[in-house]
C-alpha cells in the first residue's frame, strides 16, 4: 500500500505531556515539520524553556538544551555564537518570555541574534495551574485574578510582537493562531519564514502563536478554540509585524 | 614572549585566550572590568567571540549555552554580579557544563564598595545557588598564579564537566606584576572528548540533550549520586595548597589570596623575632585542603586564620582540625586589610611569652 502520510521526522516517539485539547501539540508538529521540510533537522539545536513546554527537549528530534525560566534567548545566544552555521531556536511560553525573561528576549532581538523564537501565548501560566500571565486579558479570570484582571491592580497585557518589531535587530515577526485549519496553514508558513530569516542571516525572528489552555480556562477544547478567536485575537491582532526576508523562489 | 607587566585582571584574560577559550560573555562591574575590556580587544584578534550581555543573569546563561555547545567559555564578575549568576551556576552544575567563572571579590553586603575583600568565600565554596552541588574553587595569590590557575581551571572544568571558579579579590585584580606566559603550567590530562555537546545532530545516531530536569525522584536521586561521585574524585585529586615553614611551627597562619601575601610577610617578621611561625595557604578552597592540618595539628599551639572578611574560611579550618587545637581568627571586612602589627600581636599571644 502506498504511504500517503507519515508523522514528521522532526518529532520523537515520546508521548506529549500536554492536556487534551491544548494546541501545544499542533504547534510542536508545525515547528517539527517546518524544520524537516527546510532540511535543517540535522543541524538544529533547540532550547526548551520552563512552563508547560518544559519537556520539549524530549519531543523535538534534534539536539536540545533545557534552559532556566526566561533565559532561553540567552542560552540560544551562547549556542548560536559557538555554532553560527547551525539553526538555533527557542520554544517559550508567555510567562517565560514576557514576564521573567523580558530582558533576555528584548536584548536578543535588539542584538539581531540569529535565532528563531516560537512564542506560545495562551494568556496564563499553564504549568503552575493557571495563574495570571503578562498576556492575561483585562477581565480574564485566573487563579491569581479570581475577580478578573483589573488594570488598576495588574496593568495591561503586553503585546510582544508589536513591541519587539520596533527593534532594528528584528528580521521577521509574525503573530498567528491555530484555531482552525486555515490559520494552522498560515502558522506553518510563518514558522518557516522565521527559520528562513535565520538561515538567510537576516537577524532575530519570532512567531507568536495564540494558543489554548482548555484545562485552566475551564472550557472544552472547542470552546477554547472559539475563545482565542473571539477574545484573544481582537487584542492580539494577527499578521506580519516585521519582514526583511528575500523573496523565496 | 618574555615576562610582561600586567594587571591581574588582564593576566587572567590573556591566560584564558592561551588556554583556548574563544567565548567570553560578561557584564561590567568593578573591580574586574579589565577582564571584560581585555577580552573585547583580544577575542576578535584570535577569531573568538566577546559579547557584552544585558545582565549577569544573561551572561551566565550565555555561558550555559556555549558550554553546552562544546566550547571553552568564561565569564567574570564581582560579588553583586556573582549573586545574580547563582541561578545559572546551579543549572550549570546540574547539567554538568564545564566553564570558568572568575569572581574578583569586593566589599559587601549589598552594593558594599569596590575595594578588594574576601567575603564571598561562603557563596563560592558552600553553594550559593539551590540544590546539592559543588564548585571547584581556586584562589591565586600572585598574578603569575592567576595565569597558571586559569589554564588549570579550564582543564579541570573539562575533566569533571563542572564549573570552576577563580576566586580573587580587587587587590589581585588591579595589581600589576610580571607574568611569564611561556611557563604557564599545562597539565597533561587526557581530557575526554565532548561527545555530549549539542553541536547539531549531523550523522550522530542519538540526540544530545543538555538538561538538569529529572522529574522522577529516583532518577534525580541517581543523578545527584553521579554528581557526588564526581565531587569525591575531585576531593581525591584536586586539592592544592602551599605550606611554608610548618615543620617546626608552633603557630601556623592560615590565609589565601591577597591575605596570604600579608601573612607570609608577618610570618617572616615573627621568625626574625624568634617565634616559630608557619603558613598554610589553601589554593583550592573547594576541595578544602585538610591534609596540612592533619599533619600539623599535633605539633602546634594553635592556628591563626586571617581573612579580609568577618570570618568564613575559618569554619573550614575548624572542621579540618577537628577542634583538636585552638583556631583563632583575625579579619577585617569592607575592603580593609588586617593589620600586620595586630597579626604579630596575636601570634605572640598564641605562642605564649616573649622570645
Amino acid at each position: 500500500m502506498a504511504v500517503v502520510f507519515e508523522k514528521t521526522k522532526g518529532l520523537t516517539d515520546v508521548p506529549f505531556s500536554y492536556c487534551p485539547g491544548c494546541t501545544h501539540g499542533i504547534i510542536h508538529r508545525l515547528v517539527a515539520e517546518a524544520m524537516e521540510e527546510l532540511g535543517v533537522l540535522d543541524k538544529a539545536i533547540g532550547v526548551a524553556s520552563v512552563g508547560c513546554s518544559v519537556f520539549a527537549y524530549e519531543f523535538f528530534n534534534c539536539d536540545m538544551q533545557q534552559a532556566a525560566h526566561g533565559r532561553a534567548p540567552a542560552v540560544a545566544t551562547g549556542i548560536k555564537r559557538v555554532h553560527p552555521d547551525k539553526v538555533v531556536f527557542t520554544y517559550q511560553g508567555d510567562g517565560d518570555l514576557a514576564a521573567i525573561g523580558t530582558a533576555e528576549i528584548v536584548h536578543a532581538a535588539a542584538r539581531g541574534e540569529k535565532i528563531t523564537v516560537i512564542f506560545v501565548n495562551n494568556a496564563n501560566y499553564g504549568m503552575t495551574g493557571g495563574q495570571m500571565a503578562p498576556t492575561t486579558l483585562v477581565g480574564q479570570r485566573t487563579t491569581t485574578t479570581p475577580y478578573g484582571r483589573k488594570p488598576e491592580v495588574n496593568g495591561y497585557p503586553i503585546r510582544v510582537s508589536e513591541m519587539l518589531s520596533t527593534l532594528d535587530g528584528a528580521a521577521y515577526i509574525e503573530r498567528v493562531a491555530v484555531y482552525d485549519v486555515k490559520h494552522i496553514m498560515q502558522a506553518k508558513k510563518a514558522i518557516k519564514n522565521a527559520f528562513l530569516a535565520q538561515i538567510q542571516n537576516k537577524g532575530f525572528s519570532l512567531v507568536e502563536v495564540l494558543s489554548t489552555c482548555p484545562t485552566n480556562w475551564g472550557m472544552t477544547p472547542v470552546e477554547a478554540l472559539k475563545w482565542v478567536k473571539d477574545h484573544m485575537e481582537p487584542y492580539y491582532p494577527l499578521g506580519v509585524y516585521k519582514n526583511t526576508l528575500e523573496e523565496v523562489k | 614572549m618574555a615576562k610582561v607587566l600586567m594587571k591581574g585582571n588582564e593576566a587572567m584574560a590573556e591566560a584564558a585566550i592561551q588556554a583556548g577559550c574563544r567565548y567570553y560573555f560578561g557584564y561590567p562591574i568593578t573591580p574586574q572590568n579589565e577582564v571584560t575590556e581585555y577580552m573585547s580587544k583580544r577575542m576578535p584578534e584570535v577569531g573568538g567571540v566577546f559579547l557584552q550581555a544585558e545582565s549577569e543573569v544573561s551572561a551566565i546563561n550565555m555561558v550555559y549555552g556555549a558550554g553546552g555547545a562544546g566550547a571553552r567559555v568564561m565569564t567574570s564578575t564581582s560579588g553583586p554580579g556573582l549573586s545574580l549568576m547563582q541561578e545559572g551556576i546551579s543549572y550549570l552544575a546540574g547539567a554538568q557544563i564545564p566553564c570558568v567563572i572568575v569572581n574578583i571579590m569586593r566589599g559587601g553586603p549589598g552594593l558594599g564598595n569596590i575595594q578588594g575583600a574576601q567575603s564571598d568565600y561562603f557563596q563560592s565554596v558552600k553553594g550559593g545557588g539551590h540544590g546539592d552541588y559543588k564548585l571547584i574553587v581556586l584562589a591565586p595569590s600572585t598574578i603569575q598564579e592567576m595565569a597558571d590557575l586559569v589554564q588549570e581551571a579550564f582543564d579541570i572544568a573539562d575533566d569533571y564537566r563542572n564549573p570552576v571558579v577563580i576566586l580573587g579579590d580587587g587587590m589581585l585584580g588591579q595589581m600589576m606584576e610580571p607574568v611569564d606566559f611561556d611557563n604557564v603550567k599545562k597539565t597533561r590530562r587526557n581530557l575526554p572528548e565532548k561527545t555530549w555537546a549539542t553541536t547539531g545532530r549531523g550523522n550522530r545516531e542519538h540526540r544530545n540533550v543538555i538538561n538538569s530536569l529529572y522529574i522522577d525522584p529516583p532518577v534525580l536521586e541517581k543523578h545527584n549520586y553521579v554528581l557526588f561521585e564526581k565531587y569525591k574524585r575531585a576531593e581525591q585529586n584536586e586539592v592544592r595548597y602551599e605550606m611554608v615553614n610548618c615543620d617546626d611551627a608552633e603557630v601556623i597562619l592560615v590565609a589565601y589570596g591577597t591575605m596570604a601575601r600579608v601573612a607570609k610577610n608577618v610570618m617572616n617578621i615573627a621568625r626574625r623575632e624568634g617565634y616559630k611561625v608557619g603558613l598554610i595557604r589553601p589554593i583550592s578552597l573547594w576541595p578544602f585542603p585538610k591534609e596540612p592540618f592533619k599533619k600539623t595539628v599535633d605539633q602546634v599551639k594553635g592556628y591563626l586564620v586571617v581573612e579580609m572578611s568577618m570570618g568564613q574560611m575559618v569554619e573550614d579550618v575548624q572542621l579540618a582540625t577537628e577542634c583538636k587545637k585552638p583556631v583563632h581568627f583575625y579579619g577585617r571586612p569592607a575592603g580593609m586589610i588586617p593589620e600586620p602589627s595586630v597579626m604579630l600581636e596575636k601570634i605572640k599571644q598564641i605562642a605564649g611569652g616573649a622570645r
